[in-house]
This record gives structure tokens, C-alpha cells and sequence, in this order.
């Protein structure tokens, strides 16, 4: 029982890295109507300048800025001088030029930072762990990650559902022209809600730096978990990313965690280990291919 | 336009690669620069170059071309490359790959076409035994050593107890393989994670919950890097020890994981710490010409140059195939680590060490704990027919 | 004739002289580089296929080439084995197995993409990319884990598949079966893309609302189009499989898919012709900066964002008819 809860903690927190990712794709996607391959390199560079900074400075706030401040940099000149002409092109020319802003990022991280991973440690204050139930202690820095993770997931609701700026994303997601037509500089929209989607990738990456390894291609692995949680939420919908996400952290750590032991029951303990390691690898990509046969759409989607 | 186009594409096909001194020995160097392994093949051509410009330029007293080719830690591309050395540029030996898979479909069509390749790393079980060949040497190991001397050292240790864990891969089960044949205790628990996972919390609750004395893991490159961190994190680095083949503990991955390494206990055929005249001028020109400490690959690449070397200056300066193979089998150098010889399937007899993570002036290092096996030659060497 | 036509005679007659000029220059690469492009150039194609001409964008084309590779190296492996079923060692006997590992398949590779059409094509847009892209995944991380099969280390091949009257060991026959193999799809795909079908496709493509209020089932066409596609990719896969007499699931990753959709965007998306052109074209950029830098991604990744912000149509479009551009 006290496995179970671990477990569970443990996919919620994978859920919540995988919404900040998701939060700012979905809403790029929804608005712009813009496919972004490169999302995954922003949280590389997130990572990347927090670990250098962190490394450097010794201060894990200033890391957070320096973080912030790069990626959200990355994300308005990747919009400005690329994807800003892309807007109006298929989706095809998007997923292209994208695709070639990944090899570039790439290259240049190993170009500057060299081949090796980078160290990040977690700041003195949120290391060790604590007794969250008897008997099952948990590391705090994974409770602060679960953490930022719910206040930006409030956050992002208060902003849309209580700001004027919110209003007009939001309604820019239904119908772009007629934001456009009720005099919204919907360009500088445009900017400034990409930017904030690169600087919430950036905070994931950053916050991932102190648990996972800071090395090139980083950004791959988690991005194309980002898309499943997207199609599997709805794509334009800042809810159904944190649902999505929620949902494919738990089912892909569950999966791992207790498919062994289920299939025990069944198979001989070989088999079952083996063909269990191939069912938890898959297991996120049959849950998604599930939920779009039954909702094509996905759960809840932005669009009428 | 058109023209030009297609006239310029048909010359670029058509350029012949450039041609030197027939006196000139090319050696083609496959090795994974990019991807997130991309520092082993930096390790292993810097060990490599080390040597040469240790002669100026030369192996043996022979000038030698080397030829640095990426595979992107991808067979395919293996395959290209070679093929290219091969048939355009006439190269007739060959090193560097980094992987076991890149080398399972690289080597065997090599070696077949009378190409010597002598391997700086990957030493998968097939190349050991069956499929052993005249043409194959490995310089490094084989895959199982490093995990067959933790194995041995866990049950000296006295550990009853131990869950294992490696990716779900050939190469994974392989290495807990090699444990496992010294292993004498208990097995808690055997788990294979999916290739390139990050997040390894589910499978850490599941040690805590299983209460094994002791983990091997084998986790290469980012992937260790990621358990380690995480384990520690999850506070369970001082109650229940960590341990591994040296592959995710190399001076460079170690600079990432910090403090949370401290301590773990690897195996390895080579440390910079170990105590012979080659290594400590070895360990000194690298750290002089890469300001940094080299890792057992950068040992692996020198001492397969240092290997060449010997035999090119048995041979004159001779690439013939079966002259050289016979000098480089003599493994007439002062390797690195010491002991070396060639056994009967042509891979390493030599010395096995456990060593310890410590911390160094601002770093991390490892430090030889005890020589657990000397002389040690590999499980597959019987099947091998040669 | 047209610029088009001339530029198709110049290249059929370039490629089908291109042995001698390798055996001219002693350099036997040269024929293995341009085999592999050819094989590309088909896999490319048969994208183009779903891109160009059905208005689907597919993430996952690589786990069709991949399909039909697996389906080569494993039909190879037990054709070779003793043991077989007599029916089957009969053929494995008469030394023509080729005749059954190519069929089979491409057959795997459109029974696959058969069942993932199907439930791809319930999604669109933005959902289409991402669920064939997640399915393609999934056959990546099913191949890792194929043990039998080698899983993570791929399967090596000894020798390539046997036909009559060719001998697939020799890389000249071998390059002009790949060359026979591509000109047959293209000459095919362009005859299906200019048929009635083709037309409801492309009809459908620009507006599927219209198509379907005149009364065309377009998710019947658009799944057969996919299945055709995955089946020539397949075809594509198992051709791979024989060139490089190996087979891994690094096929199946997502970025052949991506490089497969430049080399499509390169060459001219809707051509059939110019993803062949950009196949090349792409290989050989990879080839030529490869052995200038270690750091090649760095100028390809520019190289492509400036391709799409420019060259808008493909460069075969662009060679064809000079500046102006047309539909």
C-alpha cells in the first residue's frame, strides 16, 4: 500500500514536469495553429543555462532567472525570425523548419558545452527527504517539483479565466481573425504567448537539471511524451494538458512500476519480466492510441 | 542552372579521396562522436591521437593518417562508414566503435573482407566465441568482464542479497549476465527499464520496497547518470550500496552525477591511479594536452595506437595482413594497465580491479580499492575455433 | 518536349550510366551511395504519396520502411534456417527467395499501415501527426524489445535475398534492381495520382467538407492511398534491409520519418519525382559536410529552416522552371 502511494506521487510528479512542456506546445498549437518540433529545446536550454549558472554562481535563484530569462529569449527569437513567417504555411513546412532548429540547438549545446553532461545539484535547502507517511520517506525536491508544478497549473487558470490577456489568448484560440478585427496586436500576442510557452519549457528543464542528466538531445525524449500528453488533452487546451499529462505520468510510471508483477500471475517470472518491459515501454502510446479511437479529438478539445 | 547543378552533383560523387605518400598507413576510426554518448568517441580518438603525436605524427615509426568518421551510436551508419573506408578509401585498418551493436554489424563483414580491426571498446560475447576471427582483436575487454569482477567482489563482500537492474536491451541482459556468473548469493530482483528512461523513481521505490543488500546496475552514459542522482536523492545511497561495471563511473559522467557517486564501488581494467611507467606518462601528456583526467576509454584508444605501433614496426611499416596480425597478436607495447596479452580468441588476459568513487582536488575520481582478478581471461574464449 | 520531361530523360540517362562511371573511376562506394539514394528516394516518394497528393501528413513513415525491413531480414533468417516447412524450403531451395521475402514485405508493411490508417484516419490535422508519429513510437519500442529478433542490436543479414536472372550480391545488378524498383513506383504512383482516384484524393485534400457533399466516402480512399504508401515503403524498407544486409530499430525512429519528410520537402512535395531529387540531394549534403565537420547538424539544421522560408516549393520545381514559380 505504501509502494502504491510512492508510486502514485511518483507519476504525479512526472505528470506535472510533462504539463509545464505541455502547457506552453498546447497553447502555441491552439493559438498560432503552429506545429513546434523545437519545444523540446527550450527546455534543453533551460537546463543547459541553469546548470551553468547554478554551477557557476553557486546560487540556484539566480540559476532559475538566468533559466527563465534564456529560454523565453530562445522562444521569441525562434517566433520572431522563423515561425513567425511559418504561421499562415502548412503544417508540413513547420514541422520542417522545426525540425531543423532541433539539429541546430543540438549541434550548438555540444558545440559550446562539449559532449560531456552537465552537473546540476539540487539547492541545499530542498535536499534530503522527509517522512511524508510512516515509513515512506520522500525526497523534498521532488515534492518542490510536484509543487511549482500545481502553482503554475493555478496560475495559468487564474490568467485565463480572471485577466484580460487571458481573455484574449484564450479567444484567440477560437477565432484568431476576429481577435485580430477587435484590435488586439495580435503579432505581440503572438510573441509574447510563445515566449512564455519557451519559458515554461525552460522551468521544466531547469527543474529537471538536479534529477535527470543535463546532456544534448535532452529535450527529444521528453518532447514526444509533450505531444501523447497534448493529443491525448486536447489540443488548445491548457486543461486538458493537465490532464493529460496527470494521466500519461501515472499510467507510464504504474505501467512500469506494477505490469511486472500482474504478468507474474500469468506467466512464468522470465517471460513475464521481459514482456513486461516491452509492454511499459509501450504503454503510453497504446493509452493514447485508445483515447483517440474513442475521442478522436482528444479529451477535451479546444476546438468546435 | 540545371546544368551547373547536375554538373557540380556528378563531380562531387566523382572526387576520388585524397591521395598521400603510398608510404602513408590509413586508419579509419569509427566512433560516436554525436548523440548524448558522443564524449566516448571523443575519449577514444584523443587517447589514439595522443599517441600519435607522441611520435609526431607517427605509429611505429611509420606515418600514419587517421580518419575520424561519426556513427551517431547508429549500426546503419556503422555500416556506411566502413564501406566508405573500405572501398573508397582503400583502408585496410580499422577502430573506434564505441557500441556493441554498432560493432556486431559492422565487424563480421570487415574482418571477412581482410580488414584488421582492433577493437577500442565494444567487446560483445559473439566476436569472444563463435564468431571469433583472425582479423578481430579487442584491445579493451570483453562486455562481461567488468561485470563478471563486481560479481566476484559483491560475494567477497559478503553481500547475500542483490536486485539488479539494466536497461532492456541485449547488451542490459548481457552484463547481468556477466554478474551474475560470479555472483554466488541471492538475486531480490531483476528489472530491465526502457532504453533511455530518465526518470527511474518507480523502479527505486521498488528496491526500497524489496530490501536487497546491495543493487548492481549497468546503466551507460545519461542513464546512469540519472539512476545515480535519483537514487541518492531518494536517500537510499547510505543505507543500501551501489554497484556497477565502470561504464557509468568514468571521470567525465562522474563530473555530472557529484556527490551523489561517492563511494560506489566499480569495476574496471584500468584506473589513471594505477602504478606502471606507461601510465603515468600516459595520465601526464593527457591531462597536459586536454586538461582533464583521461577515462578508461582514452586508455583504450592509446593503448590500441600503442598496440599498432608495435606491430607496424615489427612489419616496416608493412600493412600486409598477415604479418601485421601476427606482430600486433605478440602485443609487444607496455600497455596502460601493465599485464596484457592476447589470449587464444584474441581478447585481453589481464588484470580486473574494483575501485572506489573519492573525491579529488575540486572533483570526483576513482581510486583502485583491490586487483580482484589477475590474469583473467574471459567466458567465451573456449568457444571460440580458431 | 517539356523542361520536365528533358530533366527526367537527363536523370534517367545519368543514373543508368552511373556503374560504368563508378567501374571508370575505381570507386565501387560510389555505386553503394547511389543504391542507397535510390532506395531513399523511393521511400521518400511513397510519402509524397501521403503528403503531396492525400493532404495526410505523416509523422511515422519510418515505421513502414522499418515494417518492411524487419519483414526481409526475419523471412531471411528462417528461409536460411533448416527445419522449414516443405512449401516454404522448396522456395528457400530453388534459389529465387527473393520472390517471396520482397512480397512478404511489402504485404507486412500494408497490412500495418492498413491498421494504423484505420485508426489514424478517425483523427486530423494536428492529431493525424501526432497519433501516427506515437504509432511509429510504439513499433519502435515493440522492435527494441524483439529479443528473437536482436532487438536493440538489429539483425544482420548474410547475403542478400536471391532472384532469377539478377544476382543481388553484385552491386551493379544490385543498383540497377533498385533503380527498376523506383522507376516501376514512380511510373505507377503517377499513373494512380493522375487516375480518378488520384483527382477525389486531391479533391479531398483541398476540402473535405465539398468531397463528402458529392457524396464520396473520402476516409475509404485516403485509407487505401495510406496503405499503398506503407506498402511501398515497405518495399523501400526491404530493399534497406538488402543493401545493408542489417536490419535495426533505429529504422523506425522518428527522425528517418523526419529526415524522409525534408527530403520530400527539398525535393518538391506533390512531384513524386522531386522527393528523389531531394532524397539525393539531402544524402549528399550529409555525405559532403560529414567530411568536412563532426559538427555537420549544426549547418543542416540552418540549411533546412532556410530551405522551407525559401525555396517553397522544393528545388526540383525550382530547377524545372527556373525562377517563376507555379502551381
Amino acid at each position: 500500500m505504501l509502494l502504491f502511494c510512492e508510486q502514485l506521487l511518483n507519476g504525479l510528479q512526472l505528470g506535472v514536469t510533462l504539463f509545464l512542456m505541455s502547457a506552453g506546445l498546447t497553447l502555441v498549437f491552439g493559438i498560432m495553429q503552429v506545429i513546434n518540433l523545437a519545444h523540446g529545446s527550450f527546455y534543453m536550454i533551460g537546463a543547459y543555462v541553469g546548470a551553468t549558472v547554478a554551477l557557476h554562481s553557486g546560487s540556484f535563484l539566480l540559476a532559475i532567472f538566468a533559466a527563465l530569462g534564456a529560454s523565453w529569449l530562445a522562444g521569441c527569437l525562434a517566433e520572431a525570425l522563423i515561425l513567425r513567417h511559418l504561421y499562415r504555411r502548412r503544417h508540413l513546412d513547420q514541422v520542417l523548419a522545426t525540425f531543423g532548429v532541433i539539429l541546430f540547438c543540438n549541434e550548438m549545446t555540444r558545440i559550446i558545452w562539449g559532449r560531456q553532461p552537465l552537473f546540476m545539484d539540487i539547492p541545499a535547502a530542498l535536499s534530503g527527504s522527509v517522512q511524508i507517511l510512516p515509513g515512506l520517506p520522500y525526497p523534498i525536491y521532488r515534492l518542490a517539483v510536484l509543487a511549482v508544478g500545481l502553482a503554475v497549473a493555478v496560475l495559468l487558470w487564474l490568467i485565463f479565466t480572471r485577466t484580460r490577456i487571458g481573455m484574449q489568448v484564450r479567444a484567440g484560440a477560437v477565432n484568431r481573425e476576429m481577435v485580430a478585427a477587435l484590435g488586439v496586436n495580435i503579432t505581440l500576442l503572438y510573441t509574447l504567448v510563445f515566449g512564455c510557452g519557451a519559458m515554461l519549457a525552460g522551468l521544466a528543464g531547469l527543474m529537471a537539471g538536479p534529477i535527470l542528466a543535463v546532456e544534448p538531445g535532452m529535450g527529444e525524449s521528453i518532447l514526444i511524451l509533450t505531444f501523447v500528453v497534448i493529443v491525448i488533452g486536447g489540443i488548445g487546451s491548457v486543461r486538458g494538458a493537465f490532464i493529460g499529462a496527470v494521466l500519461v505520468g501515472l499510467v507510464d510510471t504504474l505501467g512500469r512500476a506494477f505490469l511486472p508483477l500482474l504478468l507474474r500471475l500469468l506467466l512464468s517470472p522470465a517471460t513475464a519480466d521481459s514482456v513486461a518491459a516491452s509492454l511499459a515501454s509501450m504503454a503510453i502510446y497504446i493509452f493514447m492510441a485508445l483515447v483517440l479511437v474513442i475521442k478522436p479529438k482528444g479529451l477535451f478539445p479546444a476546438h468546435h | 542552372m540545371k546544368k551547373l547543378l547536375t554538373g557540380l552533383c556528378t563531380l562531387a560523387l566523382l572526387l576520388p579521396a585524397t591521395s598521400f605518400a603510398a608510404d602513408t598507413v590509413k586508419i579509419g576510426m569509427i566512433t560516436t562522436l554525436s548523440t548524448k554518448a558522443g564524449y566516448l568517441g571523443e575519449e577514444i580518438r584523443d587517447g589514439f591521437s595522443l599517441a600519435m603525436e607522441k611520435e609526431g605524427g607517427k605509429l611505429g615509426g611509420v606515418s600514419v593518417e587517421l580518419l575520424v568518421e561519426d556513427d551517431e551510436a547508429k549500426p546503419e551508419k556503422g555500416k556506411q562508414i566502413a564501406q566508405r573506408f573500405a572501398q573508397k578509401d582503400g583502408i585496410k585498418i580499422m577502430t573506434g566503435i564505441v557500441f556493441s551493436n554498432v560493432a556486431m554489424a559492422v565487424v563480421p563483414k570487415l574482418v571477412r573482407d581482410e580488414v584488421l580491426y582492433l577493437s577500442a571498446n565494444a567487446g560483445p560475447s559473439d566476436l569472444a566465441g563463435k564468431g571469433c576471427h583472425p582479423n578481430y582483436f579487442s584491445v579493451s575487454y570483453q562486455n562481461d568482464n567488468l561485470d563478471e569482477v563486481v560479481g566476484q567482489y559483491v560475494t567477497e563482500t559478503g553481500h547475500g542479497n542483490v536486485y539488479l537492474l539494466a536497461p532492456n536491451y541485449p547488451a542490459g541482459k548481457d552484463h547481468l549476465a556477466g554478474f551474475k556468473r560470479y555472483y554466488k548469493g541471492q538475486i531480490a530482483g531483476e528489472v530491465y527499464t526502457k532504453l533511455d528512461q530518465a526518470d527511474y523513481a518507480a523502479e527505486i521505490a521498488t528496491i526500497r520496497d524489496a530490501k536487497p543488500d546491495a543493487v548492481f546496475f549497468f546503466l551507460p552514459g545519461g542513464m546512469g547518470i540519472n539512476f545515480v542522482k535519483q537514487y541518492a536523492q531518494a536517500g537510499l545511497g547510505g543505507t543500501i550500496p551501489l554497484y556497477g561495471p565502470a561504464f557509468s563511473f568514468d571521470e567525465r559522467l562522474l563530473a555530472a552525477v557529484g556527490e551523489a557517486a561517492l563511494g560506489v564501488k566499480n569495476g574496471s581494467q584500468w584506473t589513471h591511479d594505477l602504478d606502471n611507467p606507461a601510465n603515468r606518462e600516459f595520465v601526464e601528456n593527457f591531462r597536459k594536452a586536454f586538461k582533464r583526467t583521461p577515462t578508461l576509454y582514452a586508455a583504450q584508444g592509446y593503448d590500441t595506437a600503442m598496440l599498432l605501433a608495435s606491430a607496424l614496426r615489427q612489419t616496416g611499416g608493412k600493412a600486409e595482413p598477415e604479418a601485421l596480425r601476427q606482430a600486433v597478436k605478440k602485443a609487444e607495447f607496455a600497455s596502460v594497465r601493465g599485464n596484457f596479452a592476447f589470449g587464444a580468441n584474441q581478447h585481453p588476459i589481464q588484470d580486473l580491479y574494483i575501485r572506489e568513487v573519492v573525491r579529488s582536488d575540486g572533483g570526483f575520481t576513482n581510486k583502485t580499492v583491490k586487483k580482484v582478478f589477475t590474469n583473467h581471461v574471459d567466458a567465451y574464449a573456449a568457444e571460440c575455433k580458431m | 518536349m517539356t523542361r520536365k520531361q528533358l530533366f527526367l530523360l537527363l536523370a534517367a540517362v545519368l543514373l543508368s550510366l552511373l556503374p560504368a562511371a563508378a567501374h571508370l573511376f575505381g570507386n565501387p562506394y560510389l555505386l553503394s551511395l547511389a543504391s542507397r539514394i535510390l532506395i531513399y528516394g523511393l521511400a521518400a516518394a511513397s510519402l509524397d504519396l501521403l503528403l503531396g497528393y492525400g493532404a495526410m501528413i505523416s509523422l511515422g513513415h519510418a515505421a513502414y520502411v522499418g515494417i518492411g525491413a524487419y519483414a526481409a531480414g526475419i523471412l531471411h533468417l528462417h528461409l536460411g534456417a533448416p527445419g522449414l516447412a516443405p512449401a516454404l524450403a522448396l522456395v528457400a531451395d530453388s534459389e529465387v527467395s527473393g520472390l517471396v521475402i520482397l512480397p512478404l514485405a511489402v504485404l507486412a508493411a500494408s497490412l500495418a499501415a492498413l491498421v494504423i490508417g484505420a485508426l489514424c484516419l478517425r483523427t486530423t490535422g494536428m492529431h493525424f501527426i501526432m497519433i501516427t508519429l506515437a504509432f511509429a513510437q510504439m513499433l519502435y519500442y515493440f522492435f527494441i524489445s524483439l529479443e528473437a529478433y536482436g532487438g536493440d542490436d538489429g539483425l544482420s543479414l548474410l547475403g542478400r535475398s536471391k532472384l532469377p536472372l539478377v544476382n543481388l550480391d553484385n552491386d551493379t545488378h544490385f543498383y540497377y534492381f533498385c533503380l527498376f524498383c523506383l522507376i516501376a513506383f514512380l511510373l505507377l504512383a503517377s499513373r494512380l495520382v493522375h487516375s480518378r482516384f488520384g483527382l477525389i484524393l486531391r479533391g479531398t485534400g483541398d476540402n473535405e467538407r465539398r468531397a463528402r457533399g458529392l457524396g464520396v466516402n473520402t476516409g475509404r480512399y485516403r485509407l487505401a492511398l495510406f496503405t499503398i504508401a506503407g506498402g511501398s515503403a515497405g518495399l523501400a524498407g526491404a530493399l534497406l534491409a538488402n543493401h545493408s544486409e542489417f536490419v535495426s530499430p533505429g529504422l523506425l525512429n522518428w527522425t528517418l520519418s523526419g529526415e524522409l519528410m525534408v527530403m520530400v520537402l527539398l525535393g518538391g512535395i506533390g512531384t513524386l519525382f522531386g522527393p528523389v531529387f531531394g532524397a539525393a540531394v539531402y544524402l549528399l549534403l550529409e555525405e559532403g559536410l560529414n567530411m568536412y565537420t563532426e559538427h555537420w547538424m549544426a549547418y543542416m539544421g540552418p540549411l533546412l529552416v532556410l530551405a522551407v522560408l525559401f525555396a517553397r516549393n522544393g528545388l526540383l520545381p525550382l530547377l524545372i522552371s527556373g525562377r517563376k514559380r507555379h502551381g
